[in-house]
């Protein structure tokens, strides 16, 4: 085995990365932009919002959808602080980025979990 | 009609005179099939004779004359003068190395981290010779052939931010040559080799900013050479932690 | 013997377009990850019921937040597009001698993604 565990993080950030490059746009469209200003009409309603995301499909998708690009975030943040020139720490960065990512699913899971 | 010349801001470093370096004027003759390597040369050999600099080939297989131009690392030997023409051309040493002596940079560090990948058939076994050669297929040449091409010129270190705030980085080249080997069907040093480039001053280092590429004057693409390695080393981490019976 | 080592200038990202447009790239996932956050509160608030979920909606809708969903957007597609471009050179697909064209694998990719944005649009407005 690997001593480093280096593949592990640059794996979630490669698939993070994908995610993020097919669904963040149009995520980001129609949640942050045409559904607020009222593109949507009906298709944002209360009910039927919660109908389709208490689906357990939808569950896993939106769980993968927040939790990979956060992991991908984490590990481009964790070199991009330190090209920017905070020297600090490089362990501490990491553990700081990458501990963020990992609260972050972990909270999306309980959201979603509850729903 | 009075010849035509071409101004060269030339930074000079004299260690036993002065603590820094400093920006000298030349003018130098100017032709228009003339690269920046001849503009220098005419400079030592009719306008200043202490000038230093490292030059070899003249046709950029030698990778010896490397120079920031303009603050882009390039040949200078493959760097036309008609390019920058009237304007004046500011020529220093390759970046993100020391300077020994005017445009001549100490490249101790990165021989050192080229032998450190053993960029040469590793082998388990020797084949006795009277078993013939190792053979390779077309296929399997074209595999590798782009990354065997680099002619150690160091302009991809000159490029790299990693490497400039990082001189551990082993760095564009010694892992492109390293993932050369890596691919080559001959050889049998990769997991050899990952112990050395499987770190986090190796591959893990490289946060892909692309540079490296972009200046190599023959197409080496380093920073791709880079990622598929540390694509390569996933795999191998993933086989190793999930399937630990299949030795390699 | 004596040997000059040049200082990295602290903006070193500014001294090249490519350095700063590498920068830019980098930091296209902020506002990803930001996005993601307040798409995650909006669940939460769907979770809590209609009255917490439609008073979100509403903060979504005030100017700010459609300014900075905006720049999101501008930031995730700058993502998508870099990804897509440096894909091919990580991933080599290879037929013997010959080497599938990095424009072609990245270009590629505009169809699964076209195709995937609008079954997205489809769930949620059909579904
Ligand atoms: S990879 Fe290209 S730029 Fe780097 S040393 Fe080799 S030939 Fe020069
Ligand atoms: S002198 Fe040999 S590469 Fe320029």
């Amino acid at each position: 085995m690997r001593k480093s565990s280096e593949p592990v993080f640059w794996f979630l950030f490669g698939a993070g990365g994908v995610i993020a490059a097919f669904l963040a746009p149009i995520h980001i469209v129609l949640t942050g932009i045409v559904g607020p200003a009222g593109g949507l009409e009906s298709a944002l309603e209360y009910e039927r919002v919660l109908a389709l995301v208490s689906h357990p499909v939808t569950k896993l998708y939106l769980f993968m959808l927040i939790s990979l690009p956060l992991f991908h975030w984490a590990h481009r943040f964790r070199f991009t602080v330190v090209d920017l020139g905070l020297r600090a720490s490089k362990r501490g960065i990491a553990f700081a980025t990458y501990g963020s990512a990992a609260i972050g699913s972990i909270l999306s899971a309980l959201v979603l979990i509850r729903l | 009609m009075s010849k035509a010349t071409i101004v060269l801001e030339v930074l000079r470093y004299r260690p036993e005179q002065e603590q820094e370096p400093t920006f000298q004027i030349y003018e130098s003759e100017y032709r228009e099939d003339w690269v920046v390597l001849d503009a220098i040369n005419h400079i030592k050999d009719h306008i200043d004779g202490t000038l230093s600099y490292r030059w070899s080939c003249r046709m950029g297989v030698c990778g010896s004359c490397g120079m920031m131009i303009n603050g882009e690392p390039k040949l200078s030997c493959a760097t036309f003068l008609r390019d920058y023409y009237p304007d004046p051309i500011r020529v220093e040493p390759l970046a993100n190395f020391p300077i020994e002596r005017d445009l001549v940079i100490v490249m101790d560090d990165f021989m050192e981290k080229l032998t450190s990948v053993k960029p040469w058939i590793l082998r388990e076994h020797e084949k006795p010779i009277s078993e013939g050669e190792y053979r390779q297929t077309p296929a399997e040449l074209a595999r590798y052939k782009q990354f065997s091409m680099c002619i150690n010129c160091m302009l991809c270190y000159s490029a790299c931010p990693v490497y400039a705030l990082d001189p551990q980085f082993t760095g564009p080249a010694a892992i492109a040559l390293a993932h050369r080997y890596n691919l080559d069907s001959r050889d049998q040093g990769r997991s050899w080799r990952e112990q050395v480039l499987s770190t986090e001053e190796g591959i893990w280092a490289c946060t892909y900013v692309g540079t490296c590429t972009v200046v190599c004057p023959v197409d080496v693409d380093p920073a791709g050479a880079i990622q598929q390695a540390k694509l390569s080393t996933t795999t191998d981490w993933f086989r190793d932690v999930l399937m630990p019976w299949k030795g390699r | 013997m004596r040997r000059f080592e040049r200082p990295v200038p602290t903006l070193w990202w500014l001294k090249r377009r490519a350095y700063f447009l590498f920068i830019l790239r980098e930091l296209t996932a902020v506002f990803i990850a930001v996005y993601l956050i307040l798409f995650l509160i909006l669940l939460y608030q769907l979770s809590l019921g209609r009255q917490a979920y439609e008073t979100y909606l509403g903060f979504l809708a005030t100017p700010g937040m459609i300014v900075f969903h905006v720049v999101a957007l501008v930031a995730a597609l700058y993502h998508t597009v870099t990804w897509f471009g440096l894909l091919p050179n990580i991933i080599v697909v290879r037929f013997g001698e010959y080497r599938v064209p990095s424009k072609l694998i990245a270009g590629a990719n505009y169809v699964p993604w076209i195709a995937v944005s609008a079954l997205i649009v489809l769930i949620l407005t059909r579904g």
